[in-house]
C-alpha cells in the first residue's frame, strides 16, 4: 500500500457519506456490489489468479472450468495485463493495467440477461434512462483453441460487457456451454461516477481516487514495458516457460503446465511492447504460445475425463 | 380458410443476419407447405432483434385428398407372397388392380388437417433452420446433438385460427404467450390470435415490422437534423443496421466539440458509422456538422442523458482520430514510406516498398513513353513512391478504408503538387464496375502501374485465379486496367506493357505467363464487355489469341474494341453473313484439302519473294501469291476465277489500308465486296479440278481470300 493513501484513509470522514456503499460514488463499492449481487445468485466470489495475464479469461476458474460437464458458477475480478496499451500514464482511457470482473456461469441460466441487466441496476445504471443493447460481437482465441457467439454490451453507446457464450473451449466442444459475462470495471465506473479521466475515478468514498492508487503505477510500468524490460532474459524466460510447461504435461500436472503457458503468453506480450519481434516472428511465437495453451487445456480435459464420465454416465469428452 | 401466426423469440439476434433470417423463414415454411401441396398466398415475415415472425392467411382448412398407389407382386406370384403384402396395408384381395402382370393397391389418402401440416411445418423449420452463425446454450447443450439457433430460442408463439399450434420443440416453450419491449414492457403477454399480433406488440412498446422501423428511423432521423437546421447524410445500409438492433427506434441529435472538424470529415463519418452507427449531419454549405444522429431502443426519461453519453463515447473516439490525424502529419510521407520495407507483400514478391519501386518505374515508363499522354514522368515517380506510404499510419492502420484518402491529405499537409496529392488519393480507383475512373494523367500513370504491376507480377509467379477463388483481386486489377485504358483512350501493346512489369524476365515460365496474362485480359474483357452488348465471338476473331498463330491478333484494346465494334456491325448484316459462310466453306476446303499454304507473306513489293522461300513446293505458291492477277498461268480463267482475283486485287489492299489506318468500317465495306464474288466463284468453279495446276490455283485463290479476311478478323473464331 502507498503510504499516500493510508494517510488519505486516515484523516477523518471527508465530504462522501461514511456510511452504506455506493457503487456510483466509488470504485471499490462497485465491486463490492458485484460480488454481493453474484453470491447471491450462487456464484463462489474467487479472488483474482494470482499471475500476470492479458484477460479475465485466461483464468483458470473461467477457461479450464469450461471444460466438463460439472455445473459451474464464479464471480471475480481479474487484473488484466496488456503491454502495449500503457500510455505513461497521460492518455484518460487507455491502461497497460486494468481490471475486468468476470461472471462464469455454466451451464448457462436460461435467464442470463435478465441476471446481468439485474446486476446493472445493482450498480446503478437504469434501464429506462440509459440506452442498453445488446450489438454482436462474437469472441475467439485461437490461443485457447476457444470461441463462443454473444455481443458486446453497449450502454448509451459505450460498451461496457463482453457477454459470450462458450462453445468451444481447448478445442473441445463445451458441454455444457457456459455464460461469460466480462464487465470492463473502470469504463463501467468512469460512466456511472461521470468522470472522462481514468484517474479522476473515486476509489472509495474518502477521497482516495484511481489516479491515487495506479498513476505512478502506469507511468513506470510504461516506461518498463516499453523502455526497460531487459529483452534477453525475456527471451529466455519464454524459452523456460515453455520448458517448464513441456516438463509439467509430461509429468501429468496440467494445471502447472497451463500456468506456464499464461507466462509465455505474457512474457511474449512483453517482447511485442519492446518491439523485439519481427512481423515473421511474431506468427511463429504466436504458435508457441497456442501450442503451450492448447495442449494444456487438452490435458486437463483427458486427465479429468474419466472423473466427469463417472460422474455423468454417457457423457463423453469428445 | 385459416390464418396461422408464428413467432420465434431469441436473444438478440445480430442486425446483418435478421434480413437472411426472414428470407430463411419464408422459404422453409413455404417448402413445408407445398410439400404438402399448400400455396400459401397471403404470407408476411417481420424482424425486430428478438424475434422473427410470420402471419399466413387463408390457408386451407385441410391439404387436399390425394391418392397413393403401392406396387405389390407379379400376378402369379405365391400366395404368401400375396397375402403377405395385403396383411402390410389391410387391404383385400378386391383392392388388387392388375396392371402390366403386377399388382397395385390403390388407396384414397384423406386430407390432412391444417394444424398437422403446420406442425410438422414449425418442428421441421426450427431443427432446419441454417444460419451464418449458431450454437447450442442452457443445460441440454450438455449433448452437442441440443438445438441450435442463433443465440439461444427462448419461446415460440404458435396461434391457428385462435387455438395455439400442438408442437414439440425441445426445450422451448410453445403457447401464447410473448413478451414486449426488453425495458418498456415487464411480463408476458398473451396473443389471442393472428390478427391481434402486431397491435398487441405495439401497445408494449415494439413495432414488429422491420420496414416500419426502417421508416422510422429514415425519416425521424432526417428529421432532427432537420430541426437542428442540418441535412442529415442518407446511409441505408445504417437504416437497416439501426432497425435490426431496435424493437423501438427513437433517433436522437447530438453534438460534438467543432475543434474535431479540423479531422477530415471522411474520417469522422467513418468513425461514427463503423464504431458507433451513428448517421453524420452536414450544414447549409454541404460541409460536414459538428453533430450526430444516433438510435436509442428507449423512450428514456430524459433523452439529454443518451445523448450526452453517446457524445462522449464518440468524443473519446475522434479523440483517437485526431491524435492519429496529428501524429500521422509528423512524418513526411517520404519517411513513412521507407516502413513499408518491413511489410511483406508476397511471399515471393517481396515488400510493399519492393512493389512501390516497381509501380514508379511502370509509371514513369508510362509516362515518359506517352502511354498516358500529357504526364510529367517526374511526377509520376514522385506520386508513385508515396501513393503506398499511408498505410503504415496510425490513421489507415485503424480505418484501413481509408488508404490513399489518407495519403492524399497528407500529401497536401505537406505542400506536395496537387498532382501528386490526387494520385496517391485516386490511384486505387477503379475499385469496381461502376466506380469512378481517373482522368488526371498522373493519377493515371500511378493508377495503371500499380494494377498492371500487380497482374505481371502475380502471373509471373502463376498465381492466378482459379474459379471462385482470387485472393489477390486480379479479376478487379484488370477490370480497372481495362477501364482507365478505355476511358482514357491510352493506346499500347498490353503485352508489352507486361513485359515491361516483368523487367525483360525473358524466361520460358515468364513468356508462358505473358500468354496467361493476355488470355485473362481478354476474357475479362469479354465479361466488362457483355452488358454493353459486345458478342464474346466477336472479340474472340479480332483478339484470336491462343491460336497457331497469333499474327494480327491486337493487343492494342483501344483499337481492338474499335475493331470488335466494326466487326460486330458488319457480321449481323447481310453481307457479313454471307461472306462468313464464304469464309468457312474456303477454310473447310482448305482443310480437308491439308492445304499448307499458311498465311499470306509479308511484302513490300521491293523485295523478290521467292529470295523468303527455301521449301521448292512453297515456289510456286508464293510465286502465285506474289502475282496474283494469275496472268502467267497456263490455263484459262473462268469468268467467276477471274472475278474473284479482281476483287481480291482490289479489296484486299484497301482493306490492309484501312486496318492500318485504323478505319475499321472502311475494312469491312472493302470485305463487303468480296461477298458476291466469293459466292459467284464456289457456285461457278470446281475447286477441286482433275488437273493439277487448276486444283493448286484455285485453293491458292481461296488460301488469298481466307488470308485476306483474316488481316480483319479470325472469322473461323465467330459463330453462325
Amino acid at each position: 500500500m502507498a503510504p499516500g493513501m493510508e494517510s488519505e484513509a486516515k484523516s477523518p470522514a471527508r465530504e462522501s457519506a461514511p456510511d452504506g456503499r455506493d457503487p456510483t460514488r466509488s470504485f471499490q463499492d462497485m465491486i463490492l456490489t458485484l460480488h454481493d449481487f453474484w453470491s447471491a445468485n450462487g456464484c463462489v466470489i474467487l479472488q483474482p489468479y494470482d499471475m500476470r495475464m492479458g484477460a479475465g479469461t485466461f483464468h483458470t476458474a473461467t477457461t479450464l472450468r469450461a471444460l466438463g460437464p460439472e455445473p459451474w458458477n464464479a464471480a471475480f475480478v481479474q487484473p488484466c495485463r496488456r503491454p502495449t496499451d500503457g500510455r505513461y500514464g497521460e492518455n484518460p482511457n487507455r491502461l497497460q493495467h486494468y481490471y475486468q470482473y468476470q461472471v462464469i456461469l455454466k451451464p448457462s441460466p436460461a435467464d442470463i440477461q435478465e441476471l446481468y441487466l439485474a446486476s446493472l441496476k445493482a450498480i446503478g445504471i437504469d434501464p429506462l434512462a440509459h440506452d442498453i443493447r445488446f450489438v454482436e460481437d462474437d469472441w475467439e482465441s485461437p490461443t485457447l483453441g476457444a470461441w463462443g457467439l454473444g455481443w458486446e454490451v453497449w450502454c448509451d453507446g459505450m460498451e461496457v460487457t463482453q457477454f459470450t457464450y462458450f462453445q468451444q473451449m481447448g478445442g473441445f466442444d463445451c458441454k455444457p456451454v457456459a455464460g461469460e459475462l466480462t464487465y470492463g470495471l473502470e469504463r463501467l465506473a468512469m460512466y456511472i461516477q461521470g468522470v472522462d479521466n481514468v484517474y479522476d475515478l473515486a476509489f472509495n468514498q474518502h477521497g482516495v481516487s484511481y489516479g491515487d492508487v495506479f498513476l505512478e503505477n502506469e507511468r513506470q510500468m510504461s516506461k518498463w514495458n516499453f523502455e526497460v524490460a531487459e529483452t534477453d532474459a525475456l527471451f529466455d524466460l519464454f524459452a523456460k516457460a515453455e520448458a517448464e510447461c513441456r516438463n509439467a504435461l509430461s509429468a501429468g500436472v496440467p494445471i502447472a503446465a497451463y500456468e506456464q503457458a499464461i507466462e509465455a503468453s505474457h512474457v511474449f506480450n512483453l517482447l511485442q511492447a519492446r518491439g523485439v519481434i519481427s512481423v515473421q516472428e511474431r506468427a511463429s511465437y504466436m504458435g508457441r504460445v497456442r501450442d503451450l495453451a492448447r495442449s494444456s487445456c487438452e490435458a486437463y480435459a483427458e486427465k479429468m475425463s474419466p472423473e466427469w464420465e463417472a460422474k455423468y454416465p454417457g457423457w463423453r469428452l469428445v | 380458410m385459416a390464418d396461422f401466426l408464428l413467432e420465434l423469440r431469441c436473444e438478440e439476434i445480430p442486425a446483418r443476419m435478421q434480413a437472411g433470417a426472414r428470407a430463411e423463414l419464408e422459404k422453409l415454411f413455404r417448402k413445408q407447405l407445398e410439400a404438402d401441396g399448400i400455396s400459401v398466398e397471403d404470407l408476411r415475415v417481420w424482424s425486430t432483434p428478438r424475434r422473427l415472425a410470420l402471419i399466413a392467411r387463408g390457408l386451407p382448412l385441410e391439404t387436399e385428398a390425394t391418392s397413393i398407389e403401392v406396387k405389390g407382386p407379379r400376378v402369379g406370384a405365391p400366395d404368401q407372397a400375396i397375402n403377405g403384402f395385403l396383411g402390410r396395408y389391410l387391404a383385400d384381395r378386391e383392392e388388387l388392380v392388375e396392371r402390366n402382370g403386377v399388382y397395385f393397391l390403390e388407396r384414397l389418402a384423406a386430407g390432412r388437417p391444417i394444424s398437422r401440416v403446420l406442425q410438422e411445418a414449425v418442428e421441421t423449420l426450427v431443427r432446419e433452420f441454417s444460419w451464418p452463425k449458431s450454437m447450442r446454450w442452457g443445460e441440454a447443450s450438455i449433448s452437442t446433438d441440443s438445438l441450435r439457433w442463433v443465440r439461444p430460442l427462448s419461446g415460440i408463439v404458435a396461434i391457428l385460427d385462435g387455438d395455439v399450434l400442438e408442437c414439440d420443440v425441445p426445450g422451448v416453450p410453445v403457447g401464447r404467450e410473448t413478451i414486449g419491449h426488453r425495458f418498456h414492457s415487464s411480463g408476458t403477454i398473451t396473443i389471442s390470435d393472428a390478427d391481434i399480433y402486431e397491435l398487441k406488440l405495439l401497445g408494449h412498446k415494439v413495432i414488429v415490422d422491420h420496414e416500419e422501423r426502417q421508416n422510422i428511423i429514415r425519416e425521424g432521423a432526417a428529421r432532427v437534423a432537420a430541426e437542428a437546421g442540418l441535412t442529415l447524410v442518407a446511409d441505408e445500409g445504417l437504416v437497416i443496421e439501426n432497425a435490426g438492433l431496435t424493437e423501438w427506434p427513437v433517433p436522437l441529435l447530438g453534438r460534438f466539440d467543432e475543434a474535431f472538424l479540423d479531422v477530415p470529415p471522411e474520417v469522422i463519418q467513418l468513425t461514427a458509422r463503423v464504431n458507433q452507427k451513428y448517421f453524420v449531419c452536414e450544414d447549409a454549405g454541404g460541409k460536414l456538422a459538428n453533430a450526430f444522429v444516433c438510435t436509442a431502443n428507449i423512450e428514456a426519461a430524459d433523452p439529454a442523458v443518451v445523448v450526452d453519453g453517446n457524445r462522449k463515447v464518440l468524443a473519446a473516439r475522434l479523440s483517437d482520430a485526431r491524435f492519429f490525424w496529428e501524429q500521422d502529419q509528423k512524418t513526411p510521407l517520404a519517411e513513412h514510406a521507407k516502413k513499408l520495407s518491413r511489410i511483406t507483400f508476397h511471399e515471393k514478391l517481396g515488400t510493399v516498398a519492393d512493389k512501390v519501386e516497381r509501380v514508379a518505374k511502370l509509371a514513369e515508363w508510362l509516362a515518359s513513353e506517352g502511354i498516358v499522354p500529357n504526364c510529367d514522368p517526374a511526377l509520376a515517380r514522385q506520386a508513385a513512391e508515396l501513393c503506398k506510404a499511408d498505410l503504415v499510419t496510425e490513421m489507415v492502420g485503424e480505418f484501413p478504408e481509408l488508404q490513399g484518402l489518407m495519403g492524399g491529405y497528407y500529401a497536401t499537409k505537406e505542400g506536395l503538387p496537387v498532382e501528386v496529392a490526387e494520385a496517391i488519393r485516386d490511384h486505387y480507383k477503379p475499385v469496381g464496375q461502376g466506380d469512378e475512373v481517373p482522368t488526371a494523367p498522373v493519377t493515371v500513370a500511378v493508377s495503371l502501374a500499380d494494377k498492371l504491376d500487380t497482374l505481371a507480377q502475380f502471373f509471373r509467379i502463376d498465381e492466378r485465379p482459379t474459379g471462385s477463388k482470387d485472393p489477390f483481386a486480379l479479376r478487379r486489377a484488370v477490370l480497372g486496367l481495362v477501364s482507365l485504358t478505355v476511358q482514357n483512350g491510352l493506346r499500347y501493346d498490353f503485352l508489352a506493357a507486361f513485359d515491361q512489369a516483368v523487367e525483360g524476365d525473358l524466361s520460358l515460365e515468364t513468356a508462358t505467363a505473358g500468354g496467361h496474362f493476355a488470355s485473362f485480359v481478354i476474357d475479362r474483357l469479354k465479361v466488362q464487355q457483355r452488358d454493353a452488348g459486345v458478342r464474346h465471338d466477336v472479340i474472340d476473331a479480332v483478339a484470336s489469341f491462343g491460336g497457331d498463330d497469333d499474327v494480327g491478333s491486337e493487343r492494342d484494346i483501344v483499337r481492338l474494341l474499335a475493331r470488335v465494334h466494326a466487326l460486330q456491325a458488319f457480321v449481323t448484316t447481310e453481307d457479313g453473313t454471307n461472306l462468313l459462310a464464304g469464309y468457312k466453306r474456303a477454310a473447310n476446303i482448305l482443310k480437308k484439302e491439308g492445304w499448307q499454304g499458311g498465311g499470306e507473306p509479308e511484302h513490300t513489293g521491293e523485295e523478290d519473294p521467292l529470295a523468303l522461300v527455301d521449301a521448292p513446293g512453297m515456289a510456286e505458291i508464293v510465286a502465285e501469291q506474289a502475282h496474283p492477277s494469275g496472268t502467267h498461268l497456263s490455263y484459262t480463267l473462268e469468268p467467276a476465277e477471274k472475278a474473284l482475283i479482281d476483287a481480291l486485287d482490289t479489296a484486299a489492299p484497301r482493306a490492309a489500308q484501312a486496318v492500318e489506318a485504323e478505319q475499321f468500317a472502311d475494312a469491312m465495306a472493302a470485305l463487303a465486296t468480296l461477298r458476291a464474288p466469293i459466292d459467284r466463284f464456289f457456285e461457278e468453279v470446281t475447286v477441286n479440278a482433275d488437273e493439277s495446276e487448276k486444283r493448286k490455283a484455285r485453293l491458292a485463290l481461296l488460301a488469298r481470300f481466307r488470308d485476306a479476311v483474316h488481316r480483319v478478323a479470325d472469322f473461323s473464331r465467330i459463330e453462325g
